[in-house]
């Protein structure tokens, strides 16, 4: 068994308003050194698979094709044997 | 074919909430509208006669809801459930030039389909644009007004002169259209070319103009683009909340002849179109 954690944020370039507005709330709380401010998802997974390198080509594509768009995200894919 | 025989499945699963006002756009028309779960395509968890082909309707719509309650990303899930079995059918379907609408979540679904904007492909098998979080980081609920920008490209708009302002509301959080970052002019250019651009937003005056006047921050403005077809159309404000004239927000204060709603006329195209085409 392997668990996969994918850190999913977005591509440079592409605005972040959820981050904009925690900076903002964060300065309006005092926090006045916090410089940036950016969301990320991360999804963990459990995964049946024979080797790292399957899970993560199989990880790779559900990325591909349903946790990430490839128009705004970028994502990282970290892999331990559990 | 007659335009009571004209069979509109109106999709939903577990998080669509517009179905009811897209099922009544269409049956007032005099069209032969049905709700149906997307198990009764998937044929899961149905009786057999509550089973469903996509080739049992004439046009399809994904209304307007928060499907799946936008986990991952709005549409996305109902993208992926559509596609785990659905894909062939709805391209085969496009291919033969049925129309499909998606309003709000629905125009979210079908840009997660690969549907659009359907530049010179009918699906693509990843997506190439998104609807991203609006920039004000908030649900934006409101009037909108749209520009018809389209010349006859799109079925769903043809009753629509081109250059007429319509006001269409618009209920979201996630409506900012985004093609890939290197690749927007090219985009917007092919969009042009194929004359795909169907609303934009602007302001009173008509000219295109930033937050409020566009709630997302849409690049170009753009608040519905249909396929190089014609046939998939996408938008985010919700023509079928303005259906009678009496939806408007100013409905008491202005005089009007008759109790038309500015969205109407989108439903009136489609069905049109259907009649003369099949």
């Amino acid at each position: 068994m392997y668990e996969a954690k994918v850190t999913i944020g977005l591509k440079k370039g592409v605005s972040d308003p959820e981050g904009a507005n925690t900076l903002k709330a964060l300065k309006l709380l005092g926090f006045n050194n916090v410089k940036e401010a950016k969301m990320i998802r991360i999804v963990d997974l459990l995964i049946d698979g024979e080797s790292k390198e399957s899970v993560r080509k199989s990880v790779e594509e559900m990325c591909q094709r349903l946790l990430t768009n490839p128009v705004i995200h970028t994502y990282k894919i970290d892999i331990v044997k559990k | 074919m007659k335009k009571s025989d004209i069979r509109v499945g109106v999709l939903r699963i577990e998080g669509t909430n517009c179905e009811q006002e897209s099922y009544d756009a269409f049956k007032r028309l005099g069209a032969n509208p049905e709700f149906v779960h997307l198990k009764q395509l998937l044929h899961i968890d149905c009786d057999k006669d509550e089973k469903r082909d996509v080739f049992d309707y004439q046009c399809l719509m994904i209304p307007g809801g928060f499907s799946a309650g936008d986990y991952i990303r709005a549409g996305a899930i109902f993208a992926a459930r559509i596609k785990s079995k659905l894909g062939k059918d709805l391209e085969e379907f496009v291919k033969q030039e049925y129309p499909i609408l998606g309003v709000c979540n629905g125009f979210q679904v079908l840009t997660e389909l690969g549907l659009l904007p359907g530049l010179d492909v009918v699906m693509k098998s990843i997506p190439d644009a998104c609807l991203s979080i609006n920039d004000s980081n908030r649900f934006e609920c409101r009037p909108t007004l749209l520009k018809h920008e389209n010349n006859g490209k799109c079925v769903f708009t043809r009753r629509i002169p081109k250059g007429d302002i319509r006001l269409i509301p618009s209920a979201h959080a996630e409506g900012k259209l985004l093609f890939p970052l290197d690749e927007q002019e090219l985009y917007l250019k092919k969009l042009d070319e194929n004359d795909q651009i169907v609303f934009r937003y602007v302001n009173p005056d008509g000219e295109y103009a930033g937050y409020p006047w566009n709630p997302n921050g849409s690049i170009f403005n753009i608040a519905g683009v249909c396929n190089y077809i014609g046939n998939v159309f996408g938008m985010m404000p919700h023509p079928e909340r303005v259906f009678y004239r009496f939806q408007h927000p100013d409905w008491t204060r202005s005089e009007f002849s008759n109790n038309v709603g500015d969205g109407r006329a989108v439903f009136e195209s489609v069905l049109d179109y259907v009649c003369k085409k099949f």
